[in-house]
């Protein structure tokens, strides 16, 4: 399926899909987060909101959030201070498009969507970058070199973690990489698929690696001067990366939609794949410490970046002896 | 972990440290919540709970002790004297103590206790009862019919412990009563008891 024989009416329809996905999956995380981490610290979590177990907790969250006062500090660069959020927020609706659910449920398939998602996901960190730099803000200033930082080191082990799956399924395209995957791969590309983890929970900013946002010593960082709905962009564009690298290692190192079941349960095989990765994520922020800023570098080059190229060289080695 | 050092370098400690970490957080996430839903589920409180100070009216007898003993001054008292007349058969007047105002300010009070402690009648009580809070601080200054209803909810003093010594009271009642002193005629002469002998003058300190 070419992207090219598509009605204006299967093109909005796909777009409207995505973009419920977009808007309900990074909530269900965000509440799983809640809940996990409650009882992960001997709480209960939201209770009150929506009756059951506070289970509209987020929708409160976000009518509060729409009734906040839209600030923009007199010394801002107004224009890239507005713009920010949607730059951060944007890449990963965009990314989510491209990724396959189900065998032949994807919104775009475009032939080098691996490589896509990887340059949209790390555009979304450029809006870290202009919002540290337009807020005028010395705090907001060095939250966004610490993301600089981070987004050099780590955006490098996660293409050559992406190239490895790549250069074992012979192709760039995401379908195609489910299509090649068999269960020897999870033996094959295990350090791959760690590199990949470690990288995306740093390319997301999250603890372990939020050092960017540290709000124990640079108050929010690149968010400090943000309220309102653009911060409410901001969280909404943190656990939508989770929900798309979640599904970009259920798809890349767990073989996406391929489960013993019927066809038709296949997107179900792709959340469920997804989900325990989400879990992960979100367990690592409640149980690790941060780590600080060289602990961070020397963790992404002298780690995970011989990691990933031993794995490269591992996967070219089998690709060409095979 | 008994000494300070410097950063294991050693990333099998390192990984260790990250899966007890985890272990950790998935073992409490396993066990019931230590939350009490408050308002919907009675916090269980400890008998000895200082939520507010209650009042016996009719024990205080305006002595003033508490209020003088509050470290901040938060106890006001008035006070008047009423005489009582002398009864039919002769006697005289008596005055007594009418109280007239008591209240605290708990917008001052520390919740010491002190004022408890001090009262010689067992006019003040500590209740578990918190749920007092107003919107304007000077609604906190509590009169003494407000103080007076919190007394329903005193509980019994706990026991005392298993091998503690009674209670002054208990301890006073069992004592045996005292014997009669006989009249000082009907003793024997040689009991007479002999004048002390003269304490030895104390030794020199020695301290030069």
């Amino acid at each position: 399926m070419t992207g090219l024989d598509l009605t204006v009416v299967e093109i909005v329809l796909r777009s409207a899909a995505v973009l419920a996905a977009f808007l309900v999956l990074p909530l269900l995380v965000g509440q799983m987060e809640h809940k996990v981490m409650g009882h992960m610290q001997g709480r209960l979590g939201p209770m009150y909101a929506g009756g059951f177990h506070g289970w509209a907790q987020l929708v409160a969250d976000g009518v509060k959030f729409i009734q906040k006062e839209d600030l923009t500090p007199a010394a801002a660069d107004r224009r890239l201070f507005r713009i920010a959020p949607a730059l951060a927020l944007v890449p990963y609706l965009v990314a989510m498009a491209v990724v396959p659910v189900h065998p032949g449920w994807v919104a775009a398939d475009v032939p080098a969507s691996a490589l896509f998602v990887l340059v949209a996901s790390g555009v979304s960190i450029l809006g870290m970058l202009v919002a540290g730099w337009a807020s005028a803000n010395k705090y907001s200033l060095i939250g966004g070199m610490r993301s600089a930082a981070q987004l050099l080191a780590y955006e490098l082990p996660l293409v050559l973690a992406v190239a490895s799956v790549c250069l074992a399924a012979g192709t760039l395209s995401l379908t195609g990489i489910i299509d090649a995957w068999s269960p020897v791969w999870l033996l094959w590309q295990l350090p791959a698929a760690l590199v990949f983890l470690v990288a995306a929970v740093a390319e997301l900013n999250r603890p372990p690696f939020d050092m960017p946002i540290a709000d124990a010593e640079i108050v929010m960082g690149p968010f400090t001067e943000y309220g309102g709905l653009r911060f409410a962009f901001f969280l909404l564009a943190e656990y939508a990366g989770i929900v798309l690298f979640s599904v970009l290692f259920a798809v890349l190192f767990l073989g996406g939609w391929r489960g013993p079941a019927p066809a038709w349960t296949g997107w179900l095989w792709t959340l469920l794949k997804a989900l325990p990765v989400a879990f992960l994520i979100i367990w690592m922020r409640v149980a690790w410490p941060r780590l600080r800023e060289d602990q961070l570098q020397r963790l992404a080059w002298l780690g995970l970046v011989p990691v990933a190229l031993g794995q490269l060289a591992l996967t070219a080695v089998v690709v060409v002896a095979l | 972990m008994t000494e300070p050092r410097k950063e294991s370098r050693n990333p099998f400690s390192a990984a260790r440290g990250l899966l007890s970490g985890m272990r950790t957080t998935a073992r409490t996430m396993t066990r019931p919540a230590h939350t009490q839903q408050y308002p919907d589920e009675r916090p269980s409180l400890p008998p000895r709970s200082r939520g507010v100070i209650a009042l016996r009216e009719e024990n205080c007898t305006s002595c003033m002790l508490c209020a003088r003993e509050c470290p901040d001054w938060c106890i006001y008292i008035d006070s008047h004297k009423e005489t009582i007349p002398a009864g039919p058969e002769g006697g005289r007047d008596r005055q007594r103590n009418v109280l007239d105002r008591f209240a605290i300010d708990f917008s001052l009070c520390m919740y010491c206790g002190i004022c408890i402690e001090v009262c010689p009648f067992d006019a003040l009580f500590w209740s578990p009862q918190f749920e007092y809070a107003e919107v304007d601080i000077r609604d906190l200054l509590h009169e003494k019919d407000r103080l007076g209803e919190w007394m329903a909810t005193v509980p019994p003093p706990p026991a005392l412990d298993e091998r503690s010594a009674d209670p002054a009271e208990v301890a006073a009642a069992n004592r045996p009563a005292r014997t009669a002193r006989e009249p000082r005629a009907a003793r024997e002469p040689g009991t007479v008891r002999e004048p002390r002998a003269p304490r030895p003058p104390a030794a020199p300190e020695a301290d030069g």
